[in-house]
């Protein structure tokens, strides 16, 4: 359960200097976010050379950069079979040969090196090049243990999409979700952890007891779920790095739908007392409580604005589940959905811009975005059932879990997606999966 | 029916036991129990009884069981007559100490089914309260759809588990 303690340094490398002051400006590169997947920008990623040694770290960090920028849909990585200049014979102090780039219809080129350094650990240089613009876009050199290579690759995939799209990355980030197995009746789930791609998956929980709605703190390595530990439901405080497990307060009932707040200092959650569910808020460091709705209709799924100031949340207070936004201290509670079907799981997005939400309507589960005020609901995705949408940390990408009935059982699975509803993606995990929760980009 | 066979079985062993290990002098009980094989097999039945505390008890006399409509806690009419049993049988045997399970279908999202399957189960609570019970005697718990009774995804199924369960503490 201990994760291997390590530190990436990150130095911006110097532009190489072309010299052709004359040149025209090149029309800008860059990838519109919006513009779907109709025309992912083709990108060439050399394997990185690492001169002197038989190593094939630098052809792994190049699969892992390709890899994270085609699925996020906006790429399209050129088989590395079509290059004509050989990585090989690009220089570092050289420009690369654009016109080799161009003729393959490489419109971006990633160039790296890797060295190792006397401390046996790895130098990874890398450059993101315009071939048409002939121009370096940027750089940056990582220093790291070997065995984070991975992370190093995610960094670079992360400075690579931020260049070229404007938007922040969200490679370098973990998913924090549920594992199941076994017949619906008896289900046995598990929490899980793994890197974005799905790599470096481990379990934090051996599935003895019954654990649910996972999610990632802002600021620290830690989660809160809601677990039956000892037939008790309530909400747990886990620390990833130590494997430290705490119950976060000692309440009367049923505590569950734990969030945290943006700043880290509060979980968020609801508590029944006597069959009704309301909201509360713990603050951490002083473990006070703080009631924010008193209401005899079901409050649950609470989740933050990224500033800290709402509070979106799932009541059944008008008769059937509908999404709600108030003031953080209670106040002010409005309605947001007013279209017919039932809406729950609200979950403010990063940038502050958008509320996702899970919709049941008729037969069928959907998972939609919409403004902070419940106008232009979008439906990005559905199901027999699909529930749970998470934010990348940028605000751009969800996750979500859907399952499909086979036969009187249920396959769970976990996918991604664009929030324009474009490039749905499978994220494979060992077992089934639901109840995905992403991290923040990992410091 | 199975438990007085089991019954009968029991008694037969022990006339078995007897006869083998004891001697002569022991006439009497042999005797005695060669009688209840042949003719007090009433006594032996109701000897043999189920346990009115017991787990066997509650799901095969009392029911264990009651179910609600979708997104609904409200306890109708069939269930009415079920809770009514369960309260004169706790007021019968007042050491008796329960909880009820609230559970769901699994057409709702995961922390609003919980939700629900709590608010399930303390409507079940309320209505033995409300015929006397003693509310210390009644725990409460949710699983929201995360137990499902019957697998399968038609209303035939679903309509089987939005159930609230009598379990024995």
């Amino acid at each position: 359960m201990k994760r291997t303690p390590f530190s990436i340094r990150v130095l911006p490398l110097l532009m190489l200097s072309l010299g052709l002051a004359s040149r025209p400006a090149p029309a800008q590169l860059e990838v519109d976010v919006t513009a779907g997947q109709s025309n992912p920008l083709p990108i060439a990623v050399i394997e990185f050379p690492m001169p002197g040694e038989d190593a094939t770290v630098g052809a792994d960090i190049a699969g892992v950069v390709s890899a994270d920028l085609e699925r996020s849909g906006l790429f399209a990585p050129i088989d590395p079979a079509a290059f004509i200049q050989r990585p090989e014979d690009i220089g570092e102090d050289e420009l690369p040969r654009f016109g080799d780039w161009r003729a393959i219809n490489a419109q971006a080129l990633v160039t790296g090196w890797v060295e190792r350094k006397d401390d046996g650990r790895i130098e990874v240089r890398f450059r993101l090049w315009d071939t048409f613009g002939e121009d370096q876009l940027v750089g940056y050199t990582y220093r790291g243990g070997e065995d984070i290579w991975r992370r190093i690759a995610h960094k670079i995939a992360d400075a690579i999409y931020e260049r070229l799209t404007g938007e922040s990355g969200y490679f370098d980030t973990r998913i924090v979700y549920i594992a199941e197995r076994g017949p619906a009746s008896a289900r046995i789930k598990q929490l899980a952890i793994m890197d974005q791609d799905g790599a470096n998956h481990q379990f934090l929980t051996n599935g003895a007891n019954l654990v649910l709605t996972p999610r990632f703190s802002p600021t620290s390595q830690e989660i809160t779920f809601m677990a039956y530990f000892n037939n008790t439901p309530r909400v747990y405080l886990l620390d990833i790095d130590t494997g430290r497990r705490e119950i976060l307060g000692d309440f009367p009932g049923m505590t569950f739908a734990p969030r945290f707040s943006p700043d880290g200092r509060k979980v968020i959650m609801s508590l029944a007392i006597d069959g009704n569910t309301d909201i509360y808020v713990m603050d951490l460091p002083t473990r006070r409580i703080e009631r924010l709705t008193d209401d005899p209709a079901i409050d649950t799924s609470p989740s933050y604005s990224p500033d800290g100031g709402f509070v979106t949340f799932n009541s059944d207070r008008g008769g059937k589940p509908q999404i709600y936004v108030m003031r953080s201290d209670g106040g002010d509670v409005r309605r947001i959905t007013f279209n017919e079907g039932r809406y729950a799981t609200p979950v403010w997005s990063p940038r502050g811009d958008l509320i996702a939400f899970t919709k049941q309507h008729r037969e069928t589960f959907y998972i939609g975005v919409m403004s902070v005020d419940g106008a232009g609901e979008r439906l990005i995705a559905e199901g027999f059932l699909a529930e749970g949408p998470t934010w990348a940390p940028n605000g751009r990408v969800l996750m979500f879990f859907r399952e499909t009935p086979v036969g009187t059982q249920t396959v769970a699975q976990l996918f991604s997606i664009d929030l324009t509803g474009f490039n749905e993606r499978r994220v494979p995990t060992p077992l089934d999966g639901s109840d995905p929760a992403w991290s923040p980009l990992i410091p | 029916m199975r438990f007085k066979l089991l019954g009968l079985f029991a008694a037969g062993l022990l006339v078995a036991a007897c006869e083998s290990t004891q001697e002569a002098s022991d006439v009497d009980a042999g005797e005695g129990a060669a009688e209840v094989t042949d003719t007090v097999v009433e006594e032996v039945v109701v000897e043999e009884e189920i346990d009115p505390r017991s787990a066997q008890y509650v799901t095969e006399i009392l029911g264990d069981r009651v179910y609600f409509d979708f997104d609904s806690s409200v306890i109708n009419a069939r269930a009415q007559a079920t809770v009514k049993r369960w309260a004169e049988w706790m007021n019968d045997y007042g050491d008796v100490v329960i909880f009820v399970e609230g559970h769901c279908d699994e057409r709702g999202t995961r922390e609003y089914n919980l939700a629900l399957g709590e608010r399930r189960a303390n409507a079940v609570k309320n209505f033995l309260v409300a015929l006397g019970v003693d509310p210390s005697r009644v725990a409460t718990i949710s699983y929201g759809k995360e137990r499902p009774s019957i697998e399968g995804h038609t209303e035939a199924a679903w309509s089987q588990n939005r159930r609230g369960v009598l379990v024995l503490e």
